[in-house]
């Protein structure tokens, strides 16, 4: 078995990136995810990767457009109003189809907002985020290891499907200290293989060219309906999900993240009080994991969605489950966290025996 | 017989759809010249911005990237830091460099990033139909200024060069004209010392050109010429700000 090291969520998501064949980072300093371009500093540096700190958020996502289309593995990582400041990049990046890798460690909003953990990104995350119709992949980790795995996971998809990818964690997960094992043996990104699209001079080649307007009549719909067999391949494809003791729950928690790890400790606290709960915890946002969430919610009563929000997810939950039960719902914005007593006594205080 | 002028293998066979008397041509040919010339077209990535020279992607025979309005430079950054062996030219107007890009334009400059940008000042938002720019003359008709620039409402132009001549980083910049065919020779001139100190890893360079747009300037393109020559040229004059590479030679 690999060694185990103790790190700081913040920490795994760097050695996961680098382990994953990244060499490139550029990003904005913003709370509470300075550890990673700190710790990240230090790592390029010794793995002969670029490290950049940008002049703002706008600069960091336009320089991962350029590296990426070169064909670097790239990354960026911000907390929720840097993360704004990059959507519009990221619209250009997925109207070019180029794959890039974002980790949102977010905090509490809107505006300003605080620098508590917070799930207020979810629908900016899962809807595209900047103008135009567009997915990006959101993986949401919910621990230190899960932070280490999913940016290769993360490079692997967005790569397969050329679309932007992002990492949903928030201010908990990236400040909490875990073991982590080195799960998967490090990529050497002289391995990838090179692609058609990559831009590195047309020697011996016709010229490339990477873009996202097409004025030609028509050609612009075309090219978005193409783009939509990929994003409908994913939803096919890549939903993930975790179900904890979800056979015989009368009533399924649905959480991600840290919302998913206290809903977990919730759930505990229930059962030991004879009630049946279980945990579904979405781990692709986008896609969403529906097809199990469906299968699931035809054997329970009644669903509770936790988040720390004032309730996103809750309609990808309500799209999922075609209406089978009712979809109650739990939520801390602006930076609370649920905790485990709440999620007890809100999973007593439902009414049952409603199907 | 021998051709005395044909089209650059620089630029591709695609019809340019500038106006008639714009200098996006003049340059977009110079550029193309260069990359021949300087055998480094096969090397290239190039950055076509946000503006009347959007479709420069399709006017370059090399590769290209369209990008962001304004995000030129930080495009051309991550290019050139993940791919070091290629040249990287970013090519954009006033709107895009001075405006919306002012500060990817200064840091990229301040940062020397060993890249070449291509900086065309026009006075004017030539695509979007002529409105005010960071770079229009005081007192200037435009659509957003129709009695002219009021610099007690709307500031002043933006001396783009000596901006960014403030900074330590860039290795040379300099600003010329493309109205006349001595300063077209100066401006290939300029554009190659730019593409040089690339090539030798020297850092940041920025050309400013001035440039015709006769549209945007309700002119005709003879009239455009001689505008840049009497009015223009007396506020963005034209020569080297700067070249680091000359004084070490020194």
């Amino acid at each position: 078995m690999a060694a185990k090291e103790l790190m700081y969520g913040n920490h795994a998501i760097v050695e996961g990136v680098i382990a994953a064949g990244c060499r490139f980072f550029a990003g904005y300093p913003i709370t509470p995810q300075n550890e990673v371009p700190e710790y990240m500093s230090i790592r390029m540096n010794e793995v002969g990767g670029v490290f950049l700190q940008t002049e703002s958020e706008l600069a960091a996502i336009n320089m991962l457009f350029g590296a990426a289309a070169t064909g670097a593995r790239v990354m960026t990582s911000s907390s929720s109003p840097g993360i704004s400041l990059m959507q519009e990049g990221l619209s250009y990046i997925a109207g070019s189809d180029i794959p890039v890798l974002v980790v949102n460690v977010v905090r509490g909003g809107p505006g300003l907002g605080n620098i508590a953990p917070a799930q207020s990104d979810y629908f900016q995350s899962t809807r595209g985020g900047g103008h135009g119709d567009y997915y990006t992949i959101v993986l949401a980790p919910n621990s230190a290891q899960e932070l280490f795995e999913f940016p290769k996971l993360a490079f692997e998809l967005a790569e397969k499907y050329r679309v932007p990818a992002v990492i949903l964690a928030d201010g908990l997960l990236g400040q909490i200290m875990e073991p982590i094992v080195f799960s998967f043996k490090p990529v050497d990104p002289k391995n990838l293989p090179p692609q058609d699209w990559w831009l590195t001079g047309c020697q011996g080649r016709e010229r490339r060219v990477v873009r996202s307007y097409d004025l030609k009549p028509g050609k612009l719909e075309e090219w978005n309906w193409r783009r939509n067999e990929r994003f409908q391949a994913i939803i096919k494809n890549e939903q993930r999900h975790e179900a904890i003791q979800c056979d015989d729950a009368e009533v399924v928690v649905v959480a991600y993240g840290t919302s998913a790890r206290v809903s977990a400790a919730g759930i505990k606290m229930a059962r030991d009080k004879g009630i049946k709960a279980g945990l579904f915890r979405p781990i692709s946002l986008w896609p969403f994991p529906a097809v199990a969430l469906n299968a699931i919610a035809k054997r329970a009563k009644n669903i509770l969605v936790v988040e720390m929000s004032l309730g996103q997810m809750i309609e990808d939950v309500k799209l999922a489950i075609e209406c089978r039960v009712p979809v109650y719902f739990h939520g801390r914005p602006g930076g609370g966290i649920p905790t485990t007593q709440e999620i007890c006594d809100k999973l007593i205080s439902l009414p049952r025996g409603a199907k | 017989m021998k051709p005395m002028f044909i089209r650059p293998k620089g630029l591709t066979s695609v019809n340019q759809r500038y106006c008639p008397g714009c200098g996006h041509g003049i340059v977009h040919r110079l550029i193309g010249e260069l990359l021949v010339e300087m055998d480094v077209r096969e090397k290239t990535v190039g950055i076509a911005p946000v503006g009347c020279s959007v479709f420069a992607d399709e006017y370059f025979n090399c590769d290209m990237i369209q990008v962001p309005h304004g995000r030129a430079c930080a495009v051309a950054t991550g290019i050139k830091r993940a791919r070091p062996e290629c040249f990287v030219f970013s090519y954009q107007g006033d709107g895009d460099l001075a405006a919306i890009g002012t500060a990817e334009t200064i840091h990229a400059a301040a940062r020397n990033e060993n890249i070449s940008v291509i900086f065309i000042n026009n006075a004017i938002y030539g695509m979007t139909g002529g409105q005010l720019a960071p770079t229009t003359l005081p007192g200037m008709k435009s659509t957003t200024s129709v009695k002219g620039r009021d610099i007690a409402k709307q500031g002043y132009p933006i001396k783009v060069v000596e901006l960014i001549n403030a900074l330590d980083g860039p290795i040379y910049l300099e600003r010329t004209t493309v109205h006349t065919p001595k300063d077209i020779i100066k401006t290939k001139k300029a554009l190659k010392t730019a593409f040089n100190y690339q090539l030798q890893n020297k850092g940041f360079s920025l050309i400013e050109v001035l440039s015709m747009c006769p549209t945007g300037w309700g002119v005709t393109p003879v009239q455009a010429k001689k505008w840049i020559n009497d009015v223009m040229m007396k506020y963005y004059p034209v020569g080297e700000v700067r070249n680091r590479g000359k004084e070490e030679k020194k």
